[in-house]
């Protein structure tokens, strides 16, 4: 009875207030709704997306770290071993060169030494022809004085051939 | 503490005031019964026996002639409380009183111009001394004087009278005006509540820029000022995270969007945002709005034309937006027995609008409760200071009136997150139950 008897105007609905409640909110739900709880929607959905798209990409890029990490230490260890592999590679070769060479140089030397040894024999060979042409000559010579002197006696000849055959053993 | 003690000082300074004012409006007042004085003899009889049931009833005691035209001195709580939260075409800030347009519609054309056109008081009660084609400002309200014989043009008023009357059965409360020479029954603006609330038609229709209408423009303003500043905030701080105006309002906005618009309405939450997050800000603001203290207090959310609107837009969209299983749902109601059904079906039927109409009077009801609630505690200033004759009662009561109103100004903006918050979420839940899909 309160409200009927006190003018309670707030319950009575009337037709301006009714109107213009209608006008107001339906341009403030256009405008707002255009003008800004639109665009701050799609800019909240536009950042978690990017917020996403920066954590799914971060792990991504974990993951490619990780990966060549693996891929790094693979290819090290696999320097490592061609290293230790091409020294070795090396040290044979060069433990062969070395040997190689050392065989070379006997080889050589054994030759040279041959060689000196055929010389040696070749001139050995080539001073007693020398001697023996000599000693044919000398004979020739001994022989061609004997007879130039015409040998008197047997004893003089004797000396003579003695003194020839010591001239020869001195040769 | 410091806070606190300002505002206690603040509010004893408006409480004398205020009562030496209502003790001056007395006087004022009085004057104009013995003004009207010498009319009361040829008055009208309904107006004599509204005199008497008024002095029955205790009223005025110890002010002025109940015959005459004017207010009774007395405060009256109720009274005050109802005129604080109705709506008006003046904009009320303590005693001041701003001009706002009018537009009145009658069978006599349009009333157009200012409330000022009235001449009330820059400082009063908002009753206006002239009247204009039938016209009349009282209370920061226009009225109308219901007889339709009475000329056309501008009038001398000289002073308002309240009367109890039996109307088809029921006591009113019924007003006068005194133009001089007579008193003439004044009607109130049409509304369509068709009698239900007390209302009814009358000779014209207010399609003013009421209080209530320029408080929504504002607050619209307000909103849509600030959300377009956070709007362009987005655009230009692009990749950075949030900050200042637009982190708080994103705070609101995200939570809609994940506890109400996302968990009612699934996947086609999108469609329905933009609406949800006007209606809670909407609400929200102008709930907000009215408890600004000494601005007015504009009983916006908590006018019934107002909630019937954001209630019948949802109506409106959640029927719109049904799909084919819930219609049938709603119709049909299949896989129930026929006995059943016919109980069942009217009530789905009357739940369809019910569910608005709860709506509408939930959030009417909250904001007007609160709004009275603190012209009550105030008031009780003035009823424990007898209109200011007791100083010390006024004291008194003004100590336990701060912390009661400041308590309930706590009470008040929860309130009206929550009465936001609930009617949004309720929204959210009507159009998600209509646009469902089939799971069974």
């Amino acid at each position: 009875m309160l409200f009927v008897l006190l003018d309670f105007s707030p319950i009575k609905p009337d037709f301006g207030l009714f109107f213009w409640t209608v006008l107001i909110f339906l341009i403030f739900w256009f405008l707002m709704g255009k003008m800004a709880f639109g665009p701050i929607k799609d800019a909240l959905k536009k950042r978690e997306n990017d917020i996403q798209d920066a954590l799914d990409e971060s792990k991504k890029a974990r993951e490619e770290m990780a990966n060549m990490k693996a891929e790094n230490a693979k290819m090290q260890s696999q320097a490592n071993e061609e290293r230790a592999k091409i020294l070795q590679e090396a040290k044979e070769m060069k433990n062969s060169i070395i040997s190689e060479a050392k065989d070379k140089a006997k080889d050589e030397a054994n030759k040279i030494v041959a060689n000196a040894k055929i010389e040696i024999d070749n001139q050995r060979k080539a001073a007693v022809t020398d001697i023996k042409n000599q000693a044919g000559v000398m004979a020739i010579e001994i022989a061609e004085s004997l007879i130039k002197k015409n040998l008197k006696g047997d004893a003089e000849q004797e000396g003579l051939v003695n003194t020839l055959v010591d001239k020869f053993n001195l040769n | 503490m410091i806070r606190l003690a300002a505002i206690f000082s603040f509010m004893i300074c408006v409480a004398f005031t205020m009562s030496a004012q209502h003790n001056h409006d007395g006087h004022d007042h009085s004057g104009h019964d013995h003004s009207s004085h010498d009319h009361s003899g040829h008055d009208h009889s309904g107006h004599d026996h509204s005199g008497n049931a008024h002095g029955a009833k205790g009223h005025a005691t110890g002010h002025g002639d109940h015959g005459g035209c004017g207010h009774h001195g007395e405060f009256d709580v109720a009274e005050t409380a109802m005129h604080h939260i109705s709506d008006a075409n003046v904009y009320s800030i303590g005693p001041l009183q701003i001009p706002l347009p009018i537009m009145l519609k009658s069978d006599d054309g349009w009333e157009l111009g200012m409330s000022s056109k009235f001449h009330p008081d820059l400082l009063g009660h908002g009753d206006g001394h002239l009247g204009h084609n039938r016209y009349v400002l009282h209370g920061g309200i226009v009225k109308r004087i219901a007889d339709s014989s009475f000329p056309m043009g501008e009038f001398k008023v000289s002073g308002f009278k309240h009367a109890e009357e039996m109307v088809d059965g029921k006591e009113k409360d019924v007003v006068y005006v005194c133009t001089g020479d007579a008193m003439h029954k004044l009607e109130q603006k049409s509304t369509f509540d068709g009698g239900l609330f007390g209302g009814g038609m009358s000779s014209y229709k207010d399609f003013s820029l009421t209080k209530n209408v320029t408080s929504m423009l504002l607050v619209c303003l307000f909103l849509f000022w600030i959300f377009r500043r956070a709007a362009k905030a987005y655009k230009k701080q692009d990749g950075e995270a949030p900050k200042g105006l637009q982190g708080m309002l994103e705070t609101f906005v995200v939570f809609i969007r994940d506890e109400v618009a996302i968990p009612f309405l699934g996947p086609k939450w999108e469609k329905y945002f933009t609406f949800l997050l006007s209606v809670f800000f909407f609400i929200l603001g102008l709930n907000l709005y009215g408890q600004i203290p000494f601005f007015g207090g504009s009983n916006v959310t908590g006018n019934l034309a107002v909630t019937m609107v954001l209630a019948l837009l949802t109506f409106l969209i959640t029927n719109f937006s049904g799909n084919a299983h819930y219609w049938k749902h709603l119709l049909v109601a299949p896989g129930v027995p026929f006995i059943v059904k016919l109980i069942i079906i009217p009530v789905e039927l009357m739940g369809l609008f019910i569910k608005p109409l709860t709506l509408m009077l939930r959030l009417f009801a909250n904001i007007t409760a609160g709004h009275i609630v603190m012209v009550v505690f105030i008031g009780f200033i003035f009823i424990f200071g007898k209109s200011g004759e007791s100083i010390v009662g006024a004291s008194g009561a003004a100590v336990g009136s701060t912390l009661l109103t400041m308590f309930m100004m706590a009470i008040e903006l929860i309130v009206a997150l929550v009465q936001a918050f609930v009617f949004t979420i309720l929204t959210a839940s009507y159009i998600g139950a209509a646009t469902e899909e089939a799971h069974h």
